[in-house]
């Protein structure tokens, strides 16, 4: 346990460093469209904190993260019959009356350097004993990360699952005046919308971002030079670099699982192909030649395999090639007539994918089995990601102000929006844990 | 110093070239078989503003009939089918007119922007706005006019000039721009 306590308290202090950055931008507004009903009850009950009100309500943000997975019910603040917040204080008969499972309890004490110690104890209310508990160092700054951490832990011990709450979303807003007078900007917020911070601001498209594997990068194409272009831009300094460029479409990057590689589609032969760029050697190997359109590659966790898209059958659907090149297989046959821009669940067993016919929407696709199951309802569904911990898949879709984010859980049963309050939000990328 | 002068007199000229056409390039916008209702009055004259940039070039007799507003020159956005490269019959005339006028003109170079509606994937409707730019420089280059004179770039869906989700704007969307300099 101390052990535990003092890793945490390391990574905590590396993130507060060069990542405490000014706050800006309208949170995204997140609406719980459907839920379950086998949500596990829980309780969070406010910290304790004897000083001037603090600037977030851990406890409400631990609640919110916790019903928003719908997998847990957290009971209203309002009804909750006490408000303990040490184990002494506890009165497990009366928890076990309103029909809590379990409970989650903590405390705030100031730190001399201005910091703040979290305290928190998840507790089974039938055993009465303690499941997990922590002390995470926190700043005023940083409150709102360390109730996502906690959270995190609560859902690992109750579900197994390892927590994505604490992870982040990057996405394209465009406020739209005119075919040629629109404002893109690329933006990172939290899973729960909040902290949105404007990486890249332009007059000109912006698209495709996508995540390093260690969280510090974002690759993305942008038209600033007239054409496509694919960029690296460091989240935390904002320094950018311009790594594919040239005559024709340079697009649709994808890190490889190591970070060293560049998956991306180029068309400067003629037509579009997929290429594997080395980011230090600046190398590029091109994958496919076939006359078709061949875009969207995606590496698969083990990185041993790369997906994309190819219309060369036809209609377009999705292939798989090794990152070495050599033959490339179909993958997807009667899904659907149009099966676009895969990418790999996190155990690298399921695709989610664009599938169309008289609209377009959101299919998962089971690689051992060949099925693909369609898991939302509307018209327009498109740029699909899951989430590092798999439990939840992003995407873009068609909401009454414009396009929006939603997120579903991969058997399509919990759906949440995420609007903007103007404009609209589209290509939805869900960054990696953060270490 | 001459340069001076004949950056001037370029001002000058496409300053008025904007205000004489600007009214009568507002029908020339209008595709042959599609309503204009889905345009809004700013898009227009953004469309406005693009077509005009062509103006000013002032070289060899054909000049006037690129500023002609009922030269099928004046014509700068052609419309595809859904899912389709291929250039409309409605739109071949338009697009000889054009390979003419670069044949003649062999220092004129222009850009094509190829678009898509918003249906699909965005990159794969960046590949698809390609083909319909690249569909078009084909055809103009079939016609007479040279490879090196025509650059290419596909935004895909990234610039409607519709901005509904119904097949009125997405016939609007899906087009090629033919942008002199």
């Amino acid at each position: 346990m101390t052990r535990c306590l003092w890793i945490f308290s390391v990574v905590l202090a590396v993130m507060l460093g060069p990542q405490a950055q000014a706050v800006g931008g309208t949170p995204l507004e997140i609406r719980i469209t459907q839920g379950v009903e086998s949500a596990l009850p829980i309780a969070v009950v406010p910290f304790q904190w004897a000083g001037a009100p603090l600037p977030e309500d851990i406890a409400q943000i631990i609640s919110n993260d916790l019903t928003r997975s719908g997998r847990f019910k957290s009971m209203p603040r309002a009804d909750l019959p006490s408000q303990p917040t040490d184990v002494m204080q506890i009165n497990f008969k009366d928890w076990r009356i309103v029909g809590m499972d379990n409970l989650v309890i903590g405390q705030i004490t100031a730190t001399s350097d201005g910091g703040f110690i979290v305290e928190f104890r998840l507790i089974d209310i039938f055993t009465g004993k303690q499941i997990a508990g922590f002390q995470i160092p926190s700043h005023s700054s940083n409150l709102r990360l360390t109730a996502h951490h906690i959270s995190d832990i609560i859902f690992e011990n109750l579900l197994g699952t390892k927590g994505a709450f604490s992870t982040r979303v990057a996405y394209v807003t465009v406020d739209r005046k005119g075919p040629k007078d629109s404002t893109y900007r690329l933006q990172i917020a939290d899973a729960d919308g909040y902290n949105a911070k404007t990486i890249l601001e332009s007059r000109h498209p912006v698209l495709s971002p996508a995540w390093s594997p260690d969280g510090n990068q974002l690759a993305y194409v942008s038209f600033e030079d007239r054409n496509s272009a694919i960029y690296l831009q460091d989240v935390r300094t904002g320094e950018r670099q311009k790594v594919v460029f040239g005559e024709g479409i340079n697009s649709s990057p994808a890190f490889s699982p190591d970070g060293r590689k560049l998956a991306v589609t180029r068309s400067r032969e003629g037509n579009p192909d997929i290429y594997v760029v080395d980011l230090a050697s600046k190398e590029q190997q091109r994958l496919t030649t076939d006359s078709a359109i061949d875009t969207e590659a995606a590496w698969s966790p083990d990185g041993q395999t790369i997906v994309f898209t190819s219309d060369r059958g036809g209609s377009p659907q999705i292939y798989r090639v090794s990152p070495a090149g050599g033959p490339q297989q179909r993958v997807t046959f009667n899904a659907g007539e149009y099966n676009a821009r895969a990418s790999f669940s996190p155990d690298g067993k399921r695709l989610v994918m664009v599938t169309g016919g008289s609209g377009f929407r959101i299919a998962v696709f089971d690689l051992d089995g060949g099925r693909s199951e369609v898991i939302t309802q509307a018209s327009l569904d498109e740029s699909p990601s899951f989430a590092p911990n798999g439990s939840m898949i992003i995407y873009a879709t068609m909401g009454g102000r414009g396009t929006e984010l939603a997120a579903t859980s991969i058997d399509g049963t919990v759906k949440q929006r995420l609007a903007l309050q103007n404009g609209q939000v589209r290509e939805p990328a869900w960054g990696p844990f953060r270490k | 110093m001459r340069r001076t002068i004949l950056m001037g007199l370029l001002t000058v000229t496409t300053a008025w070239l904007l205000v004489g056409c600007s009214n009568l390039d507002k029908k020339a916008a209008a595709p042959a078989n599609v309503e204009n209702r889905g345009i809004s009055g700013d898009e227009m004259s953004d469309i406005d503003a693009a077509k005009s940039q062509g103006m000013g070039d002032g070289s060899g007799a054909d000049a006037s009939a690129l500023n002609d507003p009922n030269s099928p020159l004046s014509t700068r956005v052609i419309y595809f089918d859904y899912d389709s490269t291929n250039i409309r019959a409605d739109f071949e005339g338009v697009v000889q007119a054009h390979a003419t006028y670069l044949a003649a003109n062999p220092e004129v170079e222009i850009t094509l922007e190829g678009h898509a509606d918003e249906r699909g994937t965005p990159e794969y409707n960046l590949a698809l706005g390609e083909r319909r730019a690249l569909a078009l420089r084909r055809q103009l280059v079939l016609l007479g006019s040279t490879a090196g004179q025509i650059r290419t770039v596909s935004y895909g869906e990234e610039r409607p000039v519709a901005e509904g989700h119904d097949e009125q704007s997405y016939g609007l969307n899906r087009r090629a721009e033919i942008i002199y300099p």
